[in-house]
């Protein structure tokens, strides 16, 4: 066990940018769960991991075909006006299809899709670090204006329909803001990883934060402690990160036993 | 339809005014229907279940489809909308005060009973706790006029009593349709 590895300057950008993405997914989780949409990670993970691996075919840097996947995707469900998991179940199965076709296609993208399991978050660059920051960005300033839309349209729908505001286009807003990062998190930390701290976190946090202030900071709490956990699991024994980021996150994943069953209804 | 009380004065503005609406989805429901709403006015639509209440209120916020008729609202006006169906999460950690604060109500104000429940989590209300602080929300939103479906479902008693109170009580210049299938909610407060 080398502990001076994790102080390493090679480290310092891999590590900031699943800083970022380990706060901000489960933020999008929560949402995506108010939606029931939760199966969104892994459906945009995977057209991410499909855009990444077909990406080096046709000349596009693999960043640019994972976000730009999973942005052209969410467009489509938004323009289609297709709610719930079905279509993130269809994107799954076309993501997983195209990503193992792709990779056995050239050697090339079979790296790619090899790393889009496994997570290597430390072969990333200041173009993840840079994207995530600009990500973060729309998320602090976007989503307190978002939130109040996404929660009313969900237990009032129509209210705001009725009232002449684009609840459509905020809809489609939140969409893509929820592919591009899930596709960014999918290609830094690997697929199954970035659905892990997009659903675990939220998960946990609807049956234990006392309002929905409390389930933004439960959330992103819990996932920012299993990321911190998970990185120095993985840089000290030598793990692979992604694998190691799940394992933990399941180990959290008791505390929903914590909650009072609904029979000490008020 | 059931007009109302305390009934509006000749110099109150007409809200809405409906004419010959015929509403439905793939086909029409209900209708042909016609009524306005002034200012002041409570309007109660009674009817049994399934007489296509429900869709008139759904053609008014344009969630159900306008086969004929027209329905014109005054210049720039914004509706409160509670509708029956609304989604009611299983689980979702969101407290009652915050349910009222999404629309734009006054937690501050709400009344003792409600109060009271106003830190509980709405998952772990009672359905009709949890009814009356969807309906109380859509009221504390300072819409002008407030549409209400089914506003009295699962309510106990004093819960109806609080309901009727809230609407008596209404700001001046606020006015409400009210959907129900329980004509005797509106003897309270409704004239025929």
């Amino acid at each position: 066990m080398n502990l001076d590895l994790l102080f390493d300057p090679l480290f310092r950008v891999p590590f900031f940018t699943g800083l970022l993405l380990a706060a901000l997914l489960p933020i999008l989780g929560l949402y995506l769960r108010l939606r029931g949409e939760w199966l969104a990670a892994l459906g945009y993970a995977h057209i991410a991991g499909a855009g990444g691996v077909l990406a080096p075919l046709v000349g596009v840097p693999i960043i640019a075909g994972a976000l730009g996947g999973g942005a052209l995707v969410a467009l489509a469900k938004g323009l289609l006006r297709r709610k719930g998991n079905d279509t993130y179940a269809l994107f799954i199965l076309i993501g997983w299809s195209v990503m193992l076709l792709g990779a056995a296609y050239s050697h090339h993208a079979q790296l790619i899709g090899q790393a889009l399991i496994d997570g290597q978050l430390y072969f990333i660059g200041s173009q993840h670090l840079l994207t995530a920051l600009v990500l973060g960005g729309l998320v602090v300033f976007g989503l307190p204006f978002l939130s109040r839309l996404l929660l009313r349209e969900h237990l009032f729908p129509w209210h705001d329909r009725a009232n002449g505001r684009p609840v459509r286009l905020q809809s489609v807003a939140f969409d893509l803001l929820a592919a591009v990062t899930i596709g960014l998190a999918a290609t830094a930390m690997g697929v199954m990883a970035a659905f892990a701290v997009l659903f675990v976190p939220a998960w946990i946090a609807f049956a234990l934060a006392p309002g929905w202030r409390w389930a933004l900071l439960l959330a992103a709490t819990m996932s920012i402690v299993a990321y911190l956990l998970g990185f120095v699991a993985a840089v000290l024994f030598d793990l692979p990160f992604g694998p190691a980021l799940v394992a933990v996150l399941v180990l959290f994943t008791p505390l929903r036993l914590l909650v009072r069953p609904p029979a000490g209804r008020v | 339809m059931l007009s109302a009380k305390p009934g509006p004065s000749e110099n109150d503005l007409v809200l809405l005014k409906v004419e010959g609406l015929v509403a439905g989805y793939a086909e029409p429901v209900v209708g042909p229907f016609s009524f306005t709403v002034g200012e002041n006015e409570i309007v109660g639509l009674a009817g049994p279940n399934g007489s296509g209440k429900s869709t008139l209120l759904r053609a008014l916020v344009g969630a159900a489809r306008r086969f004929r008729g027209s329905i014109e609202r005054a210049a720039s006006l914004q509706l409160a909308y509670q509708s029956q169906h609304g989604n009611r999460p299983e689980e979702l950690p969101l407290k009652a005060r915050e349910l009222v604060r999404l629309m734009d109500g006054d937690a501050a104000a709400l009344p003792p009973r409600l109060q009271a429940l106003s830190d509980v989590r709405l998952d772990r209300l009672s359905g009709g706790q949890r009814q009356l602080f969807y309906v109380w929300a859509a009221l504390s939103n300072p819409a002008p006029l407030v549409l209400l479906d089914e506003p009295t479902n699962n309510l106990d008693p004093k819960g109806v009593a609080l309901l009727e109170q809230r609407l008596l009580d209404l700001e001046p210049g606020r006015a409400a349709v009210v959907v129900s299938h329980e004509s005797e909610f509106y003897g309270e407060y409704v004239a025929e």
